[in-house]
């Protein structure tokens, strides 16, 4: 539980074909361990993203790694679309299960309480429902008058992988009020953290540091990334490298740009670091 | 485009009919990329200060500063389906005349010719937002298009339970509203510098239309000092770049 290894012990985790999620980029996106795990090529990953992606996403995309992606969007924010995502659509490169973000986060809740599905609303009348046919209209078993509702799937990742600011010796893990990291840890059945520092001190030791803080119990294994979500930015330590995604936005429109953007990736984040 | 006898710019009535459409509520969420809307709510909270009315909450998605959730993404949707969002903004690649609104892409599904990041929490925040407000600065054929290509969230639902949807479109020329009974647009005022020919020539899906079709409201002296003042300041915080190009237009409008 909570083991500290070295980042490519870390990324040793994600296999080929494992259901890997993936946070949002304001919430923590491990970008140094994406280098490592794309230097591992493991190939037909089912990425699900909660309930978006960017940069990392599409990395993972343009590298060929992906067979299935679960997501409610896919965007580099201010610097545009995700270009290698556009790509590989048009190309149909992947199985594509479009989402809405709350659908998303039911199915990860459902895994967590270890319940089959969840009832979400809205949805019913949306073309999302001709493609997610793992998603089900049933009748609200408690009215008395017609009510459909939609039901969706737990989603039980085999890998929940995030950046967060401090884990302690311990194996704790620091996740603030990002409370979708405490919902992804404890829905998969492994989560590997890379964090900027580790304290010698518990993070359970008050009651006001234990309050934000994922239990050792639900993280597999944790590597030191300094500045290991850059380009993209960490809550209360950093903010996003804008330059960087946009030089990525725009070298990554074509595949030999990408390809040129990912050679040098691994080296600049050890400088970034 | 700058209107000289009143000095507003078209950006500047688009924020002041944005507050408008969001007035009487407590609580509005706007997207952190966002910026308009988030002028139209900060408007709307300054002006309901001076006045002495209730408080109006924002909640900028994905701001650390302007974000009282402590219960991470979910929260925004927990919060809206307990009936605690009252407005919400939404636009689309495409918005039809039933007001179904396309965040996924043209053409064929999957493979899209031109791919749309996605559909987000539309699918669902259209259902149970009471006020939500499509928002689209540009008005042309290829968005307000007959029918979307595809249907992220659906303008009106028969059937099922669904308190929120379509309150009013907004673009850069024109305002219009929804009547969920007729699942039609009717053009309700046309900003200044625009004809109602103008409107229909831009418009790809038809729509209702009064024998004469008012201006948009042009905002009040005290709105403009409020947003030039105040709101730009609020605003520099989470969106620096679009509290700059405002301070711009203003310059070279002076």
């Amino acid at each position: 539980m909570g083991e500290i290894v070295s980042l490519a012990e870390l990324a040793a985790e994600v296999k080929p074909g494992c259901k890997l999620a993936v946070p949002a980029d304001y919430c923590g996106v491990a970008m140094s361990a994406t280098a490592a795990i794309v230097a591992n090529r493991p190939t037909g990953l089912h990425v699900v993203c909660v309930p978006v992606t960017g940069m990392q996403g599409d990395m993972l995309i343009g590298e060929g790694l992906v067979g299935t992606l679960e997501t409610s969007a896919v965007t580099l924010g201010e610097a545009g679309g995700a270009p290698r995502f556009q790509d590989a659509v048009k190309k149909g490169a992947f199985k594509l299960m479009d989402a809405t973000c709350p659908a998303v986060h039911s199915g990860l809740i459902a895994a967590q309480k270890g319940v089959p599905f969840l009832p979400i609303r809205g949805i019913i009348g949306s073309d999302l429902l001709k493609t997610r046919s793992d998603w089900k209209t049933i009748q609200n078993p408690f009215a008395e008058d017609e009510d459909p509702i939609i039901v969706v799937p737990a989603i039980q990742p085999d890998v929940t992988i995030f950046h967060a600011p401090e884990a302690d010796r311990f194996g704790n893990v620091r996740i603030g009020r990002r409370r979708e990291l405490l919902t992804m840890a404890q829905a998969a059945k492994a989560t590997i953290v890379t964090v900027e520092r580790i304290s010698e001190e518990s993070l359970l030791k008050t009651e006001d540091s234990a309050a934000g803080v994922l239990p050792a119990l639900y993280v597999t294994k944790i590597a030191v990334a300094p500045r290991g979500a850059w380009p993209l930015g960490l809550w209360g330590e950093y903010g996003v490298d804008t330059a960087e995604v946009a030089r990525y936005a725009a070298m990554a429109r074509s595949a030999e740009g990408f390809a040129a953007y990912m050679d040098g990736f691994a080296r600049r984040l050890r400088e970034a670091a | 485009m700058q209107n000289i006898s009143n000095h507003y710019s078209n950006r500047e009535l688009i924020i002041a009919t944005i507050a408008d459409l969001l007035d009487g509520i407590r609580h509005v969420a706007v997207g952190a990329s966002s910026p308009m809307p988030a002028a139209g709510a900060m408007l709307l909270r300054a002006r309901n200060e001076l006045a002495g009315k209730p408080r109006v909450r924002i909640s900028i998605l994905g701001s650390e500063e302007h974000n009282f959730f402590t219960n991470g993404g979910v929260e925004l949707f927990d919060c809206t389906a307990q009936g605690r969002v009252d407005a919400f903004f939404l636009g689309g690649g495409q918005i039809d005349g039933q007001a179904n609104i396309n965040l996924v892409g043209t053409g064929p599904y999957p493979q899209s010719e031109v791919r749309w990041p996605g559909c987000f929490g539309s699918a669902f925040m259209y259902y149970l937002v009471p006020r939500v407000i499509l928002f689209r600065e540009e008005h042309s054929p290829r968005v307000f298009v007959p029918k979307v290509d595809y249907v992220s969230a659906p303008g009106v639902s028969e059937g099922i339970v669904r308190p929120g949807g379509p309150h009013a479109l907004l673009t850069g020329m024109a305002l219009f509203d929804f009547d969920k009974e007729k699942k039609r647009f009717a053009l309700r005022s046309v900003h200044h510098g625009y004809t109602a020919a103008d409107v229909r020539a831009a418009t790809g899906f038809d729509y209702d239309e009064p024998a004469v079709v008012p201006e948009t409201k042009a905002p009040s002296a005290e709105n403009l000092a409020l947003l030039r003042g105040r709101v730009t300041e609020e605003l520099s915080e989470s969106y620096p770049a679009f509290a700059d190009m405002l301070r711009g237009e203003r310059k070279e409008a002076a």
